[in-house]
């Protein structure tokens, strides 16, 4: 069992703190991704757990043992760095039985597994030439075996991706997915890419300055995100945002800071009129609409052919983006109407950013702690 | 010719030679005469015999007298040309030399039976030969050999010691975070102010307290932690990317097997830019073996070589010889390696 | 080589990593730091303690507890003049005469030295054909030893040599050139010009490498003369690098020792002395060996040596910042 449990995990470099409590747990078998801006910490949690970095506080537990405070090669965890980390003073094959030949490996059984990981990785024609000869993708492919050979415990990946073309990014996207279901392993995964976040995760972790934001399946963060960071952060494009003040006995409506009126739902959301909010709605949800209720000043328009979006501003500058499957008519210069569906929409308090939406609907939101 | 001629007057940019050009040329190879021709008179010179030594003025290639075996006489005999007299025009060799006159002999008709021929009516037949014997001597009279292995022996020694030591060092400062560490880069750059040279007398006490005194390890030991080497050698290793050591630390490598298997291979450069300086201090080490080795059998060739020049100052023919030898190696390896040294003289002494 | 150093690291790692899990990864940095830093402190740092204890110390026995303390008495011995501009007037007159040497020595050969070196770096950084010969070519001697160098010019110097024979044939006529006192010393600075210079000439082309030619190529478009673009351009931009060879060439030109000491040994008399011989001759050539005296000596370069290492490291601080 390779479970990972992270508790109350703190790290500081001199007076600075850069992660400030974390409290996570990834089942035995799990992918689990931690997504979140440049600098937010992923990085420094990832080492945290491989052993590279040391703990300022709090604990680590890797398949039931605390091992805060064993050393990096103790921990059985391979990682798989951003710029690849390949040694560049040796062929492929050199690279892939380094480690085995650290731990002691009889030359037979490591030839066999060096062939048997070049062969599943399809890097067996390139066992004799050294790093600097080899492609961006296939470098990528070695830096992974090199992960697989030693068959760890858990697989730690920072960044993988992100030194590889679009392209080869979405093939290599779904080869770790692939080797994820094959090896059955353990996987971190650090990105700063919400898609790769959304498309390989069984599990997203979003961090932000150090905390975490919100943890769970990545349909759950979607549709039910914790707060407006997540809701802003999970999705491409981006979810829409509006503030405004709440009204109406049945606190069924939103006077928005525009002086437009719209419909809120109101089973399952905690707000009460005279509350400061925001809307947010994602782009899909918005449709024009003759009768809808917000008006924006289209800016620009951008047709895909079999998509298109748009991209406005209401009346008081609010930013706005609409998807729109097909093809649309709309030109740049256009005010047009727009409508959603109250039930396509969240709710944040304004002051908190924390969603409106019931705590009774997600257990995964309760590993939030509010700061 | 014409292709030589071509070749140096044609100017790089576009357009013929400058008058700036001609300077430039002129220039260059007045410092080509300059620094080749002290050296390549030295070689030629090593080859003269002592007889070719003396004689002034000097010619420029190493000429000896050519001798012939001639029936009747065990030793090969000196020839000459006759200058006048009855003979002249002939080519005689010389038996013996009695006051102003010389007995001949025809090399051709021994039979013939001696002559005498005024000594200055005749001029020795010389054609161009190298004297080996300088160097044949050297082996064959003085300790020459010994004096090249000590010089060996510590170039080798202390060159290894000094890479070893120095990328430890190097690798401590570059690739670790440790409380101190400041402070030890600081006593590293310190020691840049005390060369040798200030340091003589208390250096000579440490070492004979240790037992060094006139021993090839008193050279080897005191000079192996040069503080040029560490910063050379940092300098290199600080690219060294850290992900590929936290790669290792992941393949379950030690410290040790870190530094020996990635750091120094990938240091590999730098290394050999402070081997082929290691080397050069130490074949041309003096004032402090000067000081340290005293006794004939532990000299070196540089040592050696001084002493020399003061025992035998009349005996130029084997000082030149001994001269060129301790040259030699220095030379082929600016020949072989001269690239490097130029870019590493200029990384350490630019820096 | 590698066949037999493996084995070796190999076993090394052994206690190595015993020690480093003991030690922990940080700390391990010791280990390595270690071996030279044992090496710096008994070959470095001791020593220059010691040689503050011999400096106030007398006698000619190397063991401290032997030697009876005097205070600063070395010190006042040797700068005890009457006049400090005629060493004659000093009660340890070799010693002026050594700084009067070395001053004059280091003025004149970092003079030329930096000057000629400059010429010949500027000349190789001209369009030039086959410039690596070239600069290979000034570099050479660099790698000569001290006693080679010497023992080549004392050949071609000497009375029957071929300079002196050259002259001859052009009818200025031969001279015993290392028996006069003033050609000893000029020919001393030569030597060591022509021994160091390829050296420095070396880091000022790769000074004047590193200016951009897009600087030049601007001037030239502003309709600059040569001249003007040597002075506002080129000097300007190779200054830190100037400077960098200044201070390095005078560190090493007060340390001058072994070239001149194989070439003239320091005569004729005195002409040739300078200041690292002084100490040699005190210390470690004649008897009785006035130890106090070399170290008193001693201490007084090193103070220079300070001072200009000081400069050098502040110099390359502001090379390496911008
Ligand atoms: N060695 C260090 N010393 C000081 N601050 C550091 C160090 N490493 C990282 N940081 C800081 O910690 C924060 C998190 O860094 P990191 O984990 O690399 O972020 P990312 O999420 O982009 O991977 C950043 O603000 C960074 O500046
Ligand atoms: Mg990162």
């Amino acid at each position: 069992m390779a479970s990972i449990e992270l508790k109350d995990l703190h790290k500081s470099y001199g007076a600075v703190e850069v992660i400030k409590g974390i409290d996570l747990s990834v089942g035995h078998g799990e992918f689990c991704v931690f997504v979140g801006p440049s600098g937010c910490g992923k990085s420094t949690l990832l080492r945290m757990i491989s052993g590279l970095e040391s703990v300022t506080s709090g604990d680590i537990e890797i398949g039931g043992d605390i091992v805060t405070r064993v050393p990096a090669a103790d921990r059985g965890l391979a990682m798989v760095f951003q710029s690849y980390a390949l040694y560049p003073h040796m062929t492929v094959r050199q690279n892939l039985s380094f480690g085995l030949e650290n731990i002691n490996t009889p030359k037979a059984e490591v030839n066999a597994k060096v062939s048997e990981v070049a062969a599943m990785l399809q890097i067996d024609q390139l066992l004799d030439r050294r790093p600097k000869d080899l492609s961006g993708g296939q470098r990528q492919r070695v830096a992974i075996g090199r992960a697989v050979v030693r068959e760890p415990r858990v697989f730690l990946f920072d960044e993988p991706l992100s030194n590889l073309d679009a392209e080869l990014r979405v093939d290599m996207r779904g080869e770790i997915s692939a080797l994820h279901k094959r090896l059955g392993n353990t996987m971190v995964y650090v990105t700063h890419d919400q898609v790769e976040a959304m498309t390989m995760a069984d599990k997203i972790a979003v961090l932000r300055l150090g905390e975490l934001e919100q943890f769970g399946r990545p349909l759950d963060l979607f549709n039910n995100p914790r707060n407006l960071f997540v809701a802003g952060f999970i999705g491409s494009p981006k979810m829409n945002f509006m503030t405004g003040t709440v009204h109406g006995a049945d606190r069924s409506l939103l006077n928005l800071d525009t002086g437009e009126e719209v419909s809120l739902p109101v089973k399952g959301f905690s707000h009460h009129a005279g509350d400061k909010v925001t809307l947010g709605v994602r782009p899909y949800d918005l449709r024009p609409h003759a009768s809808g209720s917000i008006h924006i000043q289209v800016g620009a328009v951008e047709q895909l052919g079999t998509d298109s979006y748009l991209y406005g501003a209401l009346a008081d500058g609010t930013r706005l983006t609409v998807h729109n499957p097909g093809q649309t008519r709309v030109c740049a210069g256009d005010n047009v109407a727009m409508h959603f569906a109250p039930e396509a929409v969240h709710l944040f308090d304004t002051k908190s950013g924390l969603t409106l939406r019931g705590f009774d609907t997600e257990d995964d939101l309760t590993l939030h702690k509010p700061s | 010719m014409n292709r030589v001629w071509q070749f140096i007057t044609a100017t790089r940019g576009q357009g013929r030679m400058d008058w700036t050009d001609w300077v430039t040329y002129g220039y260059l190879f007045l410092g080509v005469f300059l620094m080749f021709f002290p050296v390549i008179w030295l070689v030629l010179s090593s080859f003269k015999t002592e007889a070719d030594i003396q004689r002034y003025p000097p010619t420029f290639l190493p000429y000896q007298q050519e001798r012939v075996m001639v029936d009747g006489y065990d030793e090969p005999l000196p020839l000459y040309r006759i200058t006048g007299g009855a003979y002249e025009g002939q080519v005689l060799a010389q038996v013996r030399r009695v006051g102003l006159q010389a007995q001949m002999v025809d090399p051709e008709n021994p039979a013939g039976g001696r002559v005498r021929v005024d000594t200055d009516q005749r001029e020795p037949v010389e054609r161009v030969s190298l004297a080996v014997e300088n160097y044949t001597g050297l082996f064959e009279r003085f300790n020459f050999l010994r004096f090249f292995w000590n010089s060996t022996f510590i170039t080798v020694t202390s060159t290894l010691l000094t890479l070893l030591v120095n990328s430890m060092a190097a690798f401590a400062l570059s690739k670790y975070q440790f409380r101190g560490r400041t402070v030890v880069l600081l006593l590293v750059i310190g020691t840049l102010m005390i060369p040798q040279t200030v340091v003589l007398v208390p250096l000579f006490l440490i070492v004979t307290q240790m037992g060094m005194f006139n021993s090839l390890w008193g050279v080897i030991i005191p000079g192996a932690a040069t503080p040029t080497g560490v910063f050379l050698l940092r300098q290199y290793m600080i690219t060294i990317p850290d992900e590929i050591l936290d790669a290792a630390r992941m393949d379950k490598a030690s410290e040790w097997k870190i530094f020996w298997r990635i750091i120094v291979p990938l240091s590999a450069p730098a290394i050999a830019v402070l081997a082929i300086l290691a080397i050069m201090w130490r074949w041309n080490d003096f004032l402090w073996p000067l000081i340290v080795l005293t006794r004939t059998e532990n000299l070196t060739l540089q040592l050696a070589l001084n002493s020399f020049q003061g025992e035998m100052s009349t005996e130029w023919s084997s000082l030149l010889a001994m001269t060129v030898l301790t040259l030699l190696p220095i030379a082929m390896v600016f020949m072989f390696l001269q690239k490097y040294i130029a870019t590493g003289i200029a990384s350490t002494g630019g820096k | 080589m590698l066949t037999i150093i493996s084995p070796i690291m190999r076993i090394i790692e052994i206690p190595m990593l015993a020690l480093q899990r003991v030690l922990g990864i940080h700390r391990f940095a010791w280990v390595f730091l270690l071996p030279n830093l044992i090496l710096l402190c008994l070959f470095a740092f001791l020593p220059v303690i010691l040689n503050v204890a011999y400096s106030m110390t007398s006698g000619d026995n190397i063991l401290l507890e032997d030697r009876p303390y005097v205070g600063t008495d070395n010190f006042t011995r040797l700068t005890e003049c009457s006049n400090h501009f005629d060493p004659n007037s000093c009660s340890e007159d070799k010693f002026w005469r050594a700084i009067w040497n070395t001053l004059w020595f280091v003025t004149l050969q970092v003079g030329f030295m930096v000057g000629f070196s400059l010429l010949t770096a500027l000349i190789l950084n001209r369009e030039i054909r086959a410039r690596g010969f070239f600069r290979s070519v000034f570099f050479f001697p660099v790698l000569l030893s001290p006693v080679v160098i010497a023992l080549i010019w004392k050949w071609i110097l000497q009375r029957d040599g071929v300079l002196n024979a050259f002259l001859d044939w052009t009818g200025v006529g031969g001279f015993n050139w290392l028996v006069d006192a003033e050609w000893a010393f000029a020919w001393t600075v030569f030597l060591t010009v022509w021994a160091h210079m390829g050296f420095y000439t070396l880091i000022l082309l790769a000074g004047l490498q590193a200016i951009p030619r897009d600087v030049y190529e601007a001037a030239l478009m502003d309709r600059a003369r040569p001249w003007r673009i040597f002075w506002r351009i080129t000097l300007p931009l190779l200054a830190p690098t100037m400077l960098v060879v200044l201070v390095l060439a005078l560190i090493r030109s007060v340390q001058t020792f072994d070239e001149v000491f194989a070439f003239t040994g320091g005569g004729p008399g005195t002409a040739t002395t300078f200041i690292i011989q002084y100490i040699y001759e005190r210390g470690f050539a004649g008897a009785p060996r006035l130890f106090g005296m070399a170290s008193a000596a001693s201490l007084m370069v090193a103070g220079v040596l300070v001072v200009l290492t000081l400069v050098q490291l502040w110099v390359n601080r502001r090379n390496v910042d911008g």
